[in-house]
């Protein structure tokens, strides 16, 4: 680069940018980066080139956010998480939340209704009692609000340095009840794509504490178990085609997911979408996109059309589906690949996300 | 925000695009200097949607898209350090770098982290006496002024441990080597709001008396983009040639006096290189002599850098506007946001990045009154 003071740009000749050349392409990384937990086209790739031959179950291999098999002539979902989160309280919430939350709403997705959980607490050697007791306390709360008992669990220590206070891990076990099929595969072009409340609040909260963000609004996480809320969509027809909760990458995961995994299209109404103020505040500041961001107390559901309706109905009827929305449908067209319509009547592609999102310079 | 929705609404935007198309008799092109306003072009589908007469070229104003890989480089080297915690804004923690990214540094142990402001990168040098802090300071004239202020303060409050990786770019020079280059095909520009919030609208006469081109100070919601293109159309239409403000709620001509002072203090103005463009006259800043104790690259010694640069790519075909991003044919096959080949598809501002991400495929843009879902 040159760096010497100019005397006059009109001394200097002009600059032919027919010449502009280009960087050299990034290599693919031979370390972990954080992008591989972010739950987008990195954590994709690290599951499908590394876990999935190395596992060899047929199972793990439909990649489901549940494992869902027969056993003793019962239809069971399994699943399992683990819960890194900073800080380990946060407004409306904590990582004993999310660690019950989180797995229930995976068995959810499938259709089950949590009953155990296992719990595994890695702890960091230094970390004051008060905080384990506050995050054990909070835990078994929130596993008494879900109906869900946790029947077995694990401690370990690691050295001072080598963690952040407290990781947990909880692995859930439900029954599906019959007649319930919740897969991605089951979706077909005109299935009606529900979300049920409001995006992005849990990311927003957790990026204002994290951060020490202030967005003139105190924000607290949505973080809730979802089994209810599942139940009385499955009262109303069992014939709901795929539930997802779009937690890490948000909704553009999620809804990529399905795309691909059912080999149809997905086109969403933009303006449909619900975004609370304080959400498109600090997505616009950060210059972070809401579809993006994660959430923990939400679901999208595709829904056969002639159930759409009582669904939403039924679903605006339960508190955690007070703001349920009709956002979008499965079309045959574009498969694979999800769609908006923005509100100005423009269209653009909302792909995978590739790690994590990152604040923009400007 | 009711504030922002105000900006994107439908109804407005449709009286803006009968405007445009009302006034518009004959093909015009236009460049939006922002990768911002690119941003919100592709994003938006406002491309899509206007007539086709008005062409938007997608300018060089990306500040991540920009940054040399000298520099890059040299934040590699200098994070790397194990006295060293390097602070940035998020964004740059995904450029390439002659081999690696900040990520990997991270990866491989490096102190990274991420800032949301300069001022935050210089309390963790007070927080941390015993190493080095060093704030990667990249951007146009939107970002410099912060940077300025904090080197002012680190000096003002005597926190030795503290530097600032400068490469900053300056929006004038780069549209007179547009408006200079044999192969522009730019009639007018789309200035960038935020830059003129800070530097006012006086740098721009001269250019658009200069090249005969109408210069438009516009906004980055998808209305301010629209006003900013009919008041442009309007002038070429009529054959003037302008500077006029189309984003007043938040650009006064005189700019940010305070800033402007700020930014005469700390930075000097400096011949600077352009990631895929080459080195523009007197088109960026660097630290003053008064300041040079607070310069990274000197303190670290990070001169001998040699970089791998291949010439793969078009992007300076796309960033003149002789081809659309998906009219190259490494689009999306060998080059994507994550194996970028160049620099205009490295940062989600890039042309070819907003591309990517947004319009992958030949969607039929639905009138404005139709609904289309449900």
């Amino acid at each position: 680069m040159s760096d010497t003071t100019s005397q006059s740009p009109r001394d200097l000749p002009a600059v032919d940018i027919s010449g502009w050349t280009c960087p050299t392409p990034l290599r693919e990384t031979p370390r972990v980066v954080m992008g591989h937990g972010g739950g987008g086209a990195l954590s994709a790739e690290l599951v499908q080139q590394i876990f999935v031959p190395a596992f060899g179950g047929e199972l793990l291999a439909q990649l489901g956010d549940s494992a869902v098999f027969s056993l003793g002539g019962l239809r069971l979902a399994f699943s399992t998480d683990s819960y890194v989160v900073r800080p380990l309280f946060f407004p409306g919430g904590s990582i004993g939340d999310l660690a019950v939350n989180g797995t229930v709403n995976d068995l959810a997705m499938s259709g089950a209704r949590a009953a155990y959980l296992s719990c595994g607490f890695i702890l960091e050697e230094g970390v004051e009692m008060p905080v384990v007791a506050g995050v054990a306390d909070a835990l078994g709360a929130a596993a008494r609000a879900a109906g869900v008992e946790v029947a077995t669990g694990d401690t370990k220590v690691v050295e001072a340095g080598h963690g952040d206070g407290v990781y947990l891990n909880t692995a859930g076990i439900g029954l599906i009840p019959p007649g319930v099929d919740l897969r991605p595969q089951r979706v077909v072009p005109g299935d009606v794509v529900i979300v049920s409340g409001d995006l992005g609040v849990h990311g927003v909260a957790i990026m204002s504490v994290r951060e020490g963000l202030e967005f003139g609004v105190e924000i607290e996480s949505d973080c809730a178990a979802l089994g209810g809320l599942v139940q009385t969509m499955l009262a109303v027809t069992p014939d709901l085609h795929v539930l997802r909760d779009p937690t890490r990458g948000g909704l553009a995961a999620a809804l990529n997911e399905i795309a691909t995994a059912s080999a149809t299209g997905v086109v969403i109404n933009e303006r449909a979408i619900p975004v609370p103020p304080v959400v498109a505040n600090a997505c616009a500041i950060l210059g972070l996109d809401p579809m993006y961001v994660a959430n923990e107390g939400k679901l999208v559901a595709f829904v056969p059309r002639e159930h759409a309706d009582a669904v939403l109905d039924a679903m605006r009827a339960h508190p955690l589906g007070a703001g349920a929305a009709v956002i979008g449908e499965a079309v045959a067209a574009h498969p694979g690949m999800v769609v908006a319509r923005t509100p100005l009547g423009g269209t653009r592609v909302v792909d995978l996300p590739l790690g994590e999102q990152l604040p923009r310079i400007c | 925000m009711k504030y922002i929705d105000e900006f994107q609404n439908p109804e407005l935007a449709r009286r803006l695009f009968d405007e445009i198309r009302a006034t518009v008799t004959r093909p015009w092109a236009l460049m939006e200097v922002c990768g911002g306003q690119t941003h919100t072009i592709i994003r938006h589908g406002i491309d899509q949607l206007l007539p086709d007469e008005v062409e938007l070229i997608h300018g060089p104003g990306c500040p991540v898209c920009v940054t040399p890989l000298e520099v890059i480089d040299k934040a590699l080297e200098i994070a790397a350090r194990p006295d060293v915690i390097f602070c940035s804004f998020g964004d740059m923690l995904r450029v390439p770098g002659s081999d690696r990214d900040l990520f990997q540094v991270r990866g491989e142990g490096g102190d990274v982290r991420v800032v949301y402001s300069p001022l935050d990168a210089l309390k963790i040098a007070q927080q941390n006496p015993h190493r080095e802090v060093v704030f990667f300071g990249i951007g146009f004239e939107t970002t410099a002024p912060p940077n300025a202020m904090t080197v002012h303060q680190a000096r003002r409050l005597g926190i030795p441990n503290f530097s600032l990786l400068v490469s900053h770019v300056r929006v004038p020079p780069a549209i007179e080597a547009i408006m200079t280059s044999p192969s522009c095909r730019v009639q007018a520009f789309l200035a960038a709001g935020h830059v003129c919030s800070v530097m006012g609208m006086g740098e721009y006469p001269e250019l658009a008396e200069r090249f005969k081109v109408p210069i438009v100070v516009t906004g980055f919601e998808p209305l301010d983009i629209l006003e900013g293109i009919r008041r442009t159309v309007r002038q070429l239409e009529r054959g003037e040639h302008t500077v006029d403000n189309a984003y007043p709620r938040a650009v006064r001509p005189e700019g940010n006096p305070a800033a402007q002072a700020m930014l005469a203090d700390v930075f000097e103005v400096t011949d600077r290189a352009w990631r895929g463009i080459g080195t523009i006259p007197a088109s960026g800043w660097r630290l003053s002599e008064r300041y040079r104790d607070y310069d990274a690259e000197h303190r670290f010694a990070v001169g001998g850098i040699t970089t791998r640069e291949p010439a793969a790519c078009r992007s300076g075909e796309v960033l003149q506007g002789l081809i659309k991003p998906n009219e190259c044919p490494s689009f999306g096959t060998t080059c994507t946001p994550r194996t970028p080949l160049g620099a205009t598809m490295v940062s989600s501002e890039g042309a070819c990045a907003a591309y990517y991400l947004y319009r992958r495929l030949g969607v039929t843009p639905t009138p404005l009154e139709a609904s289309p879902v449900v």
